[in-house]
């Protein structure tokens, strides 16, 4: 090692810092090369859809940016414009009220309906997010009495005596059930339930006046209003509906499978628009004779039906897609047959069909429009008719469609995401 | 042990009906069997009892009687002297018209755009998610009213198309566009046009042929022979010179202005036009994403062991990824033309004369026959619906996995 020369060559210490990519290959400049311009085929299509969306853009943000806000019809409208493009947006201001309660509802209670959309998602969100404390859950419970006992009015006693019959019910139910059976426990429970109505029938028609809103015909209900409530109620109506139809598909009894296998396929073989003739024109035909049901009632009867059909089908999805084992282990514990389903089968299966299940919402929600065909008012319908009709707003359409089409979206959308959000967390595999 | 299972079968008792579950089923059918008949019977007595109140009866004989109402799209001849049963069957034409159309349409619009929302250009598929989150998440009917309504008021009018001083002029002399419709030529059969057409489809099959003998080739000999060419000029050329031997057989009858109106040619209602662009606008929104679900099924290793094997990428889109995504596109697909077939229906809002414009509407109005016409109109739709099932289980079997 001595013999190695004083003079060492140069050793670099430190290693040379990287040279920057070429321009081309970095930041925006590479980002945009990839992903717009990486071949002749795409640089045409990045080209055209810009052109499309500059062009969009152009033609409709002046309109909306022009529009005005506070006039009392369209030529008023008309002459603020002077010919220039621009937006009557006042029809919204004008005809808000119309468009969300419809034009009959009284307009002093309109913060009625108010409250109880504001209830309604108060209610909604221990059912959809679980991480929000339980309790909260008793609030959703009451909830749709308080819906209808707020949108409706009449007596505080009509719903109190719903309540306290389902409550009788519910206590009937486990105890017979304990004792003798599960068929024992729902005859029970149904026997009690109707002696409570019928005992609460006398005692709501001797105290109608007590703590009593000013009550509101179903007749009167329209606008976006008409829409939800339809949605909502037809949706949770028809989710037991569509689980018992599910089971009954799925049991291995031939007359039971087979009324459920007719039923379901008759319903999703029809157009949602004949069932809205059938509550139209048909349904009180096949009610006793003096028995005088609501328009709204009938359409509700229907829709039910109609969406108890597709919800079926997606909750025998999630029975089928449970393995065979979950069955077997419901058996080898003792478990009958409706201890296996509520215990073992229905909490795993409705977890798996919930996106499906938001899935159906969502069009039914959608569907709910299809009513302003059997001339009710709904938002469209109140577009279409009264809107649209009136002197003073003949000839416009893009503002309200477009208002529609807004309001459609947001809640739509609103809700497909959060299926998709749901579907995420429930994913129990590792991903 | 056969001594005690015979003594327990021969002793029965009426409480095994619940407790054994060799009888337990049985009872429980018989149970929900008579309440079946008893709710029923109690509709069926409901709708009798009201039915004799209002001194009406079920009876079928006004779809032999005139009708006296007009249809402003007639696939096949009729007018107001005709009956509600020929009525009928015009609308449900123009039900199938308007669902055939609309099928074809939402088909193509759906794999275009199902397709390039999964492309790597940022824009195109931002843009795609839009069209597909915006059109799915509002009602169709909304869309079908709006398109009615743009299309009639921003079109021009017929005479806006006259004089000399036209503010509008029909495309390439051809195609007019109008608020009171769309006006484009109709072909005209000569007297020796038949010539052509089956020539056309001699072509059709003369391209069958030729393809499978260039398959067998490949098979035998692994010799390939480009197909694309040969098939189109197969397809065409025999065509266009048998047209132009037997001296254009086949004309064109152009639409032209007379009077207040135009003339000759197709007429396609703004009705028919708005039906058909919102149920296809709309559809297609939900077939990109089966389309874009069905591709992205493919697992990537798929791919990867077809170019492994030195595949180019039309072939391996041809021959690997498409057969296995179409197995899974055509099921959800199915029942998408199903829904078209159903939405058809909301043809009443725009007032197109289809099924439930005529016999669940005017007809249904004017005889005052709910139950049966409804009952015929359901028939109809669960007729389409149970046929087109049918033909996709036939499908789902033939594709069908072939497993051990």
């Amino acid at each position: 090692m001595s013999d190695t020369p004083d003079v060492v060559g140069f050793v670099r210490h430190k290693p040379i810092p990287p040279s920057p990519p070429p321009i081309a290959q970095a930041g925006v400049i590479r980002w945009v090369r990839e992903n717009l311009f990486s071949n002749v085929t795409n640089s045409v299509l990045t080209i055209l859809s810009i052109y499309f969306v500059i062009k969009l853009l152009l033609a409709s943000a002046p309109w909306m940016w022009n529009g005005v806000w506070t006039t009392s019809s369209l030529r008023e409208c008309r002459e603020v414009l002077q010919g220039t493009s621009g937006a009557c947006w006042s029809v919204l201001t004008e005809r808000w009220n119309q468009m969300l309660f419809g034009f009959q509802y009284p307009v002093e209670s309109y913060w009625r309906p108010t409250l109880s959309f504001v209830f309604l998602l108060v209610s909604i969100a221990p059912v959809l997010f679980q991480k929000l404390p339980r309790k909260l859950m008793i609030f959703s419970a009451i909830y749709p009495f308080l819906a209808f006992w707020l949108i409706w009015g009449g007596t505080i006693l009509t719903p109190v005596v719903v309540v306290l019959a389902l409550i009788g019910a519910y206590f009937a139910f486990i105890k017979m059930e304990r004792k003798i059976g599960f068929a024992t426990g729902m005859v029970s429970g149904v026997a009690a339930a109707a002696i409570v109505l019928y005992l609460g029938g006398y005692v709501t028609q001797a105290l109608s006046g007590f703590i009593a809103l000013e009550p509101v015909a179903s007749r009167n209900m329209g606008g976006f209003m008409l829409n939800l409530i339809l949605g909502t109620v037809c949706v949770s109506l028809s989710i037991p509906l569509g689980i018992v139809l599910a089971l009954g598909r799925q049991s291995n009894m031939p007359i039971i499978k087979g009324i459920c296998v007719v039923f379901i396929e008759f319903i999703r073989g029809v157009p949602l628009i004949t069932l809205l003739f059938v509550a139209n024109v048909v349904l009180s035909y096949f009610f006793p004779p003096g028995t005088n049901l609501d328009l709204i009632l009938r359409v509700i009867i229907m829709i039910t039906l109609f969406s108890s059909a597709y919800i079926a089908e997606v909750i025998r999805g999630g029975l089928a897609a449970l393995p065979r084992g979950q069955y077997e282990a419901a058996d080898s514990l003792g478990l009958d047959y409706p201890q296996a389903m509520r215990l073992i089968i229905l909490p795993q299966a409705l977890k798996i069909s919930i996106p499906g299940i938001v899935n159906v919402a969502v069009g039914l929600f959608k569907d709910t429009t299809l009513v302003s065909v059997i001339s009710m008012f709904d938002l469209v319908g109140m577009i279409r008719g009264p809107i649209s009709s009136s002197t003073a707003w003949t000839g416009i359409y893009w503002e309200l469609y477009l208002f529609a089409i807004i309001l459609f979206f947001v809640v739509c959308y609103c809700i497909s995401q959060y299926s998709q959000w749901l579907e995420r967390q429930l994913r129990t595999d590792h991903n | 042990m056969s001594s005690m299972t015979d003594t327990n079968a021969s002793k029965f008792r009426l409480s095994m009906l619940i407790n054994d579950t060799r009888y337990r089923s049985t009872t429980f059918q018989v149970i929900a069997l008579i309440a079946l008949i008893f709710a029923m019977g109690y509709l069926v007595n409901n709708l009798l009892s009201n039915l004799a109140d209002a001194g009406l009866n079920i009876s079928w004989r006004f779809l032999g009687e005139t009708a006296g109402y007009d249809i402003n799209q007639q696939p096949i001849a009729y007018d107001s002297q005709m009956t509600h049963g020929r009525a009928s069957v015009v609308g449900a034409i123009n039900t199938l018209i308007v669902a055939f159309l609309a099928c074809v349409s939402a088909t193509i619009l759906g794999v275009i755009a199902g397709v390039l929302r999964l492309s790597n250009n940022w824009v195109v598929s931002k843009l795609m998610a839009v069209y597909v989150e915006a059109f799915r998440n509002v009602p169709v009917l909304i869309w079908i009213l709006i398109i009615f309504l743009v299309m009639s008021n921003v079109l021009p009018q017929p005479r806006e198309f006259r004089g000399d001083a036209a503010t509008s002029a029909m495309w390439f002399d051809m195609i007019a566009f109008t608020n009171r419709g769309v006006y484009i030529p109709r072909t005209v059969m000569g007297d020796t046009g038949w010539v052509v057409v089956l020539s056309f489809f001699l072509s059709i099959v003369g391209v069958y042929a030729f393809r499978r003998y260039a398959r067998n080739l490949l098979f035998e000999t692994g010799r390939m022979i480009p197909t694309l060419l040969p098939s189109i000029s197969i397809l065409f050329v025999p065509a266009v010179v048998v047209f132009f031997l037997l001296g254009n057989p086949i004309g064109l009858e152009y639409p032209a202005l007379k009077g207040f109106n135009f003339q000759g040619g197709v007429h396609l209602r703004l009705s028919l036009i708005a039906l058909w662009f919102a149920l296809a606008i709309y559809t297609g929104a939900f077939i990109a994403e089966n389309v874009r679900a069905g591709i992205q099924a493919i697992s990537h290793g798929q791919t990867e062991a077809a170019a492994a094997l030195g595949m180019r990428p039309r072939r391996i889109m041809s021959l690997i990824v498409l057969p296995q995504a179409l197995r899974v596109i055509v099921p959800p697909l199915i029942s998408q033309y199903l829904n078209i077939t159903k939405n058809s229906s909301l043809a009443i809002a725009v007032g197109y004369m289809d099924i439930t414009g005529t016999l669940g509407g005017i007809t249904l109005n004017q005889t005052g026959r709910a139950i049966e016409c409804i009952l015929i109109l359901m028939l109809f739709y669960l007729v389409i619906s149970l046929a087109i099932s049918a033909i996709m289980n036939v499908y789902n079997n033939t594709m069908k996995l072939k497993e051990r």
